[in-house]
C-alpha cells in the first residue's frame, strides 16, 4: 500500500531561498536603501530622522493594514483614500468649527462625532461588501465607484471650504506625542500589531489566507467565502476611516482631495512588501517592510538633495520592480500548483 | 464506391511515455458515417485529433485520396478538408450566429465588414443544411443543440469533406438528437464523410454505416453497423474480462443486501435546468450509493447541487429527516451534515499550504471558535497521515508536492475527524495508480462501516462497481435504472446507461 514518492528530505538552500523570494527581496531592498542613504547623507541615520520616517508612514500604515486583508483575499480596494477623506471630513463636519469656517455643519460632542465617523466608514464598507459579495460586482469596479462616492460625500460636506477642528482625542492621537514618540506612530504600531495577530492566530485570519489561496477549495471545505470577503472589505473601510480621522488631526485641516496620494502609497506598501496580488501569500510583516521601504525611499531622497521631480519617477520604478518580483515569485510558487 | 477517402496505417501515439494508441489501422470511405466507440481513454479522441491536425507528433502514415499527408496543425487539416467539432464548443457566445458561421471569413467591402452579405451568406449556409435559426441572434442565447449546429455549419462552410464529431449527443435533448441525425443523413447524401464518437451505443448503431471499437489504445474490430448489436459492441469494449488483469471488478459484482438502516439523505424531485430533472434518491446509514452515467449525464452536477455549490432549480433535500436549506451554499450544506469531495484536486486543495492546514480547514471551528490551535491541528493531521498512509508523512509539507493519490487522501482526511452525516464523492479514484485506488476504496468502506451515508458519482464503471452497495444509472439528466441486491457487471451497467 505504500507509494514511494521521491521527495528529498530537505530542499536545497537555493530552492529554499527562491521559495522565500517574496519575503527576502523587500527586506534586502530595505537594508540596501538604508545603507545607501546612511553612507551618502550624514543627516539620514539619526534618531530624529527615524522618528520622521515612522511618522511619515503612519497614516499609510493604518490604511495598508486593511488593504492587506483585502489583497490577501485576492480582491482590491481602490476606495481606501476616498473613504479616509470622507470619514475625516465627516468627523470635522460633526465638530464645532471656528466662526471663520463657513460650513453649515452639525456639531456634536466629541465622542458622538467619532462614533459618527466610524459608523460612516463602516456604512461605506458595507455598501462595498454588499456590491462585491451579494451582487457580484468585481471589487476593482465596485471600489472604483466607491472612490467616486466618497469623493462626492467630501465635496458635499465641505463645499470647497476647509475645516480645522476635530475632537480633542483625535487631535492628541493624530498630532500629539508621548515624550519623543508621536502618538500617531503608536496608534499605527497598535493597528499593525492587531492586524497581524488576527491574521496569524485567529480562525478568521486563516480563512482569509485560504480564500485567497484557492477560493473554490475554500468553498468546498464549507467556508463562507462571501462572509470572509465581505468582512475583509469592512475591515479595510474601518482602517481607512480611522486613518482618515487621525489624518485630519495630523494635517491640521479637513479638505477635499487631501488623501489622494494615500491610495497609491497604501497599495505600493502592500505590494512592495511582497504580499501576493493573486491572494493567499504575504501578511502584515510584509506590509511593514513595504511601508519602511517606501518611507525610507521618500525620506532618503530628500536627504541626498535629489531633484524632487525625479523622485516621482524613482518611486514609479521601485513599484514596477516590486511588481516584477511579485509576479516572478508567484510563478516560482506556481510550480507546486502545477503538480496538483 | 472506390478506395478509402482517408486511410491510416500503423498509427501510434505516446503521451509522456504512456501509449495512447498502438499500431492502429483505420480507414474512412467517402459518404460514410463511421461510429467510434470505446471507454474513456481507449484512444478514439486521440486518433481523431491526429486526423484533425491537433496532435502533430505521431508514428505511422496517413493517406488522403491515396496521397500521403502529415498535418502540422488544425489549419493544415482544415485546408485539406477535415473539420472537427469538439466536445467543448468553440463558438463565441456573444457574437451573432452569422458572425460565428463566417468567423475568420467575413465578407468585406473595401476592408469593411459587409453585414448584409454576411447575414445572407450565413442564412444560405444554414438553409442548405436545414438548420432553422435566425442568423442575427447571439449564439449564446441558443440551446446547446443549435449552438452545435452553428459550429457544424462553420466547419462545413470551411469546405470540410470529412467532419469529425466528438460526443455530439451527450448533452442534447432527444429532439435535438433527432435534428442532428437528420443533418448527418443530409451530409451523407452530399457525399461528405462523418466520424461520430459517442458513448451512446444506441445512437451510434442507429446513425452509423460502419462502427469501430477501441480498447486500451488498440483498434479492436470494425464492422457494418447493420450486422452488429449493442452486446456485440460492449463485449469488445470491455474485453470480456480476461485481458484486463489487475482490473479486479471487470467481472460480475454482487451488490449488498437491501439495507433497513435509517435513511440519512433523502432527495426529492431535484432539478437544475439544463443539467438534470426530477432526480429522487435516498441513502441509508452505512450505505454507499453509486451513481453512474456517461460524461455529461448530470451525475457530477447532481453531486455539486447536493453540496450547495450549484444552486438547485427545484426539489427538497433532507438529512436525517430535516430539510437542508442548501440555498445558503456550501456552509449551509456543511451545517446540515453534507460534505463534498469534488472530482478536481485543484478545486479541493490549497496547493501552497501545508498538509495539516489542508486537513484542518473543514473543522477549524471545532478546534477553536476564535483562536487557532496549530498544535492541535498538527496532532489531528499527524493521526490521519499515519492511519491513511500518506507519503511522505510530513504534515508541514505543501500539499502540492504530494502525488495524486496522496492528495486525494488528504482531501478525504478533511472529513474524517468529525464525521459528516453524508459524504459526496465525485470521481474519487480518477487518475490514480492501482495502489492508491485500493487505499481510497478501503478508506471509503471504512467510513461506510462507521455508519455514514455515502454517494459516489462517476463516469467510470469500475469506480462505481468497486465501491457501491447500490447503483443508480443516469442518462441525459435523469435516473433511468437502479441496481440493488443483485449481481451487476460492467456490460450491464454500460447497457443501462
Amino acid at each position: 500500500m505504500t507509494i514511494s514518492v521521491a521527495v528529498p528530505s530537505r530542499d536545497s538552500l537555493g530552492a529554499r531561498l527562491r521559495g522565500q523570494l517574496r519575503n527576502l527581496a523587500p527586506l534586502v531592498t530595505l537594508v540596501a536603501l538604508v545603507a545607501l542613504f546612511s553612507s551618502t547623507s550624514p543627516s539620514f541615520a539619526t534618531l530624529a530622522n527615524l522618528s520622521n520616517v515612522l511618522q511619515q508612514v503612519s497614516i499609510t500604515a493604518i490604511i495598508a493594514v486593511g488593504l492587506t486583508y483585502v489583497i490577501l483575499c485576492a480582491e482590491i480596494d481602490l476606495s481606501v483614500a476616498s473613504v479616509a477623506n470622507a470619514t475625516g471630513i465627516l468627523v470635522a463636519f460633526l465638530t464645532v468649527q471656528d466662526a471663520s469656517v463657513n460650513i453649515p455643519n452639525l456639531p456634536l460632542p466629541g465622542a458622538l462625532a467619532i462614533a459618527g465617523g466610524l459608523l460612516g466608514c463602516l456604512a461605506l464598507g458595507a455598501v462595498t461588501a454588499f456590491g462585491v459579495t451579494r451582487i457580484g460586482i468585481p471589487s476593482f469596479i465596485m471600489t472604483l465607484a466607491m472612490l467616486q462616492i466618497g469623493n462626492g460625500i467630501c465635496a458635499l460636506l465641505v463645499r470647497g471650504q476647509i475645516a480645522y477642528s476635530v475632537p480633542p482625542v483625535l487631535l492628541t492621537l493624530g498630532a500629539g506625542s508621548i515624550g519623543p514618540v508621536p502618538w500617531i506612530v503608536v496608534v499605527a504600531a497598535l493597528v499593525l500589531l492587531a492586524g497581524h495577530l488576527v491574521l496569524t492566530y485567529t480562525r478568521f485570519g486563516r480563512y482569509i489566507y485560504m480564500v485567497g489561496g484557492n477560493r473554490e477549495a475554500a468553498e468546498h471545505s464549507g467556508v463562507g467565502v462571501k462572509a470572509v470577503v465581505g468582512a475583509a472589505l469592512l475591515i479595510c473601510a474601518l482602517c481607512s476611516g480611522v486613518a482618515g480621522m487621525l489624518g485630519v488631526a495630523y494635517f491640521g485641516s479637513a479638505q477635499q482631495n487631501q488623501f489622494d496620494n494615500y491610495l497609491l502609497d497604501a497599495i505600493s506598501a502592500v505590494v512592495v512588501g511582497g504580499t501576493s496580488l493573486f491572494g493567499g501569500q504575504g501578511g502584515i510583516g510584509n506590509t511593514i517592510v513595504g511601508l519602511l521601504v517606501l518611507g525610507v525611499l521618500n525620506n532618503g531622497l530628500d536627504h541626498v538633495r535629489m531633484d524632487s521631480f525625479l523622485k516621482i519617477l524613482i518611486r514609479g520604478l521601485v513599484l514596477l520592480l516590486a511588481l516584477v518580483v511579485n509576479v516572478y515569485a508567484q510563478r516560482l510558487r506556481a510550480k507546486y500548483r502545477s503538480a496538483v | 464506391m472506390g478506395g478509402p477517402l482517408l486511410e491510416l496505417r500503423g498509427i501510434s501515439k505516446r503521451f509522456a511515455g504512456v501509449a495512447a494508441l498502438s499500431g492502429v489501422d483505420f480507414s474512412l470511405r467517402a459518404g460514410e458515417v463511421h461510429g467510434l466507440v470505446g471507454e474513456n481513454g481507449a484512444g478514439k479522441s486521440t486518433l481523431m485529433k491526429i486526423i484533425a491536425g491537433v496532435h502533430a507528433e505521431y508514428e505511422g502514415e496517413m493517406r488522403l485520396d491515396g496521397r500521403p499527408v502529415h498535418f502540422r496543425s488544425a489549419r493544415d487539416a482544415r485546408d485539406a478538408g477535415i473539420g472537427m467539432v469538439h466536445q467543448e464548443l468553440s463558438t463565441v457566445p456573444e457574437l451573432s450566429v452569422a458572425e460565428n458561421v463566417l468567423l475568420g471569413a467575413q465578407p468585406t467591402r473595401m476592408g469593411v465588414v459587409s453585414w448584409r452579405r454576411m447575414r445572407a451568406q450565413a442564412q444560405q449556409q444554414l438553409d442548405a443544411f436545414g438548420i432553422h435559426v435566425d442568423p442575427r441572434v447571439p449564439v449564446g442565447s441558443l440551446p446547446l443543440g443549435l449552438q452545435q449546429m452553428v459550429e457544424l455549419a462553420r466547419v462545413l462552410l470551411s469546405g470540410a469533406r470529412i467532419i469529425i464529431l466528438d460526443e455530439p449527443t451527450s448533452a442534447l435533448s432527444p429532439p435535438e438528437v433527432e435534428r442532428l441525425f437528420a443533418l448527418l443523413a443530409r451530409l451523407r447524401d452530399t457525399g461528405r464523410s462523418t466520424v461520430f464518437i459517442s458513448h451512446f451505443l444506441d445512437d451510434v448503431l442507429r446513425v452509423s454505416d460502419e462502427v469501430t471499437v477501441f480498447r486500451n489504445g488498440h483498434l479492436v474490430e470494425s464492422a457494418r453497423a447493420a450486422v452488429v448489436d449493442k452486446p456485440w459492441l460492449i463485449e469488445r469494449m470491455v474485453g470480456a474480462g480476461h485481458e484486463r488483469l489487475g482490473e479486479s471488478h471487470a467481472g460480475n459484482m454482487l451488490l449488498g443486501e437491501r439495507s433497513n438502516a435509517p435513511v440519512v439523505l433523502e432527495a426529492e424531485a431535484l432539478a437544475v435546468p439544463g443539467l438534470f430533472e426530477d432526480v429522487s434518491l435516498a441513502v441509508r446509514a452505512g450505505e454507499i450509493l453509486g451513481i453512474y452515467g456517461f460524461m455529461g449525464s448530470g451525475q457530477l452536477e447532481l453531486a455539486r447541487a447536493l453540496s450547495g455549490k450549484l444552486p438547485l432549480g427545484g426539489g427538497v433535500v433532507r438529512v436525517d429527516g430535516r430539510t437542508a436549506r442548501l440555498r445558503g451554499g456550501t456552509p449551509a450544506a456543511k451545517r446540515a451534515g453534507i460534505a463534498f469531495v469534488p472530482e478536481s484536486r485543484r478545486a479541493m486543495l490549497f496547493a501552497l499550504e501545508p498538509v495539516y492546514r489542508n486537513i484542518s480547514i473543514a473543522i477549524l471551528e471545532r478546534i477553536g471558535r476564535i483562536l487557532l490551535r496549530p498544535r492541535e491541528e498538527r496532532r489531528i493531521a499527524e493521526g490521519h497521515v499515519q492511519s491513511l498512509g500518506i507519503r511522505p508523512p510530513l504534515v508541514d509539507r505543501p500539499v502540492g508536492q504530494l502525488s495524486g493519490g496522496n492528495q486525494q487522501k488528504v482531501a478525504l482526511a478533511r472529513w474524517l475527524t468529525h464525521l459528516p452525516r453524508v459524504l459526496l464523492l465525485s470521481e474519487p479514484t480518477r487518475g490514480m495508480d492501482v495502489g492508491a485506488k485500493d487505499d481510497v476504496v478501503r478508506i471509503v468502506r471504512g467510513l461506510r462501516d462507521a455508519g455514514i451515508g455515502i454517494v459516489v458519482v462517476s463516469s467510470e464503471p469500475e469506480t462505481v462497481l468497486s465501491l457501491a452497495d447500490r447503483i443508480l444509472v443516469m442518462r441525459r439528466g435523469a435516473v433511468t435504472r437502479e441496481f440493488a441486491g443483485e449481481t451487476v457487471s460492467k456490460d450491464r451497467l454500460l447497457a443501462a446507461a
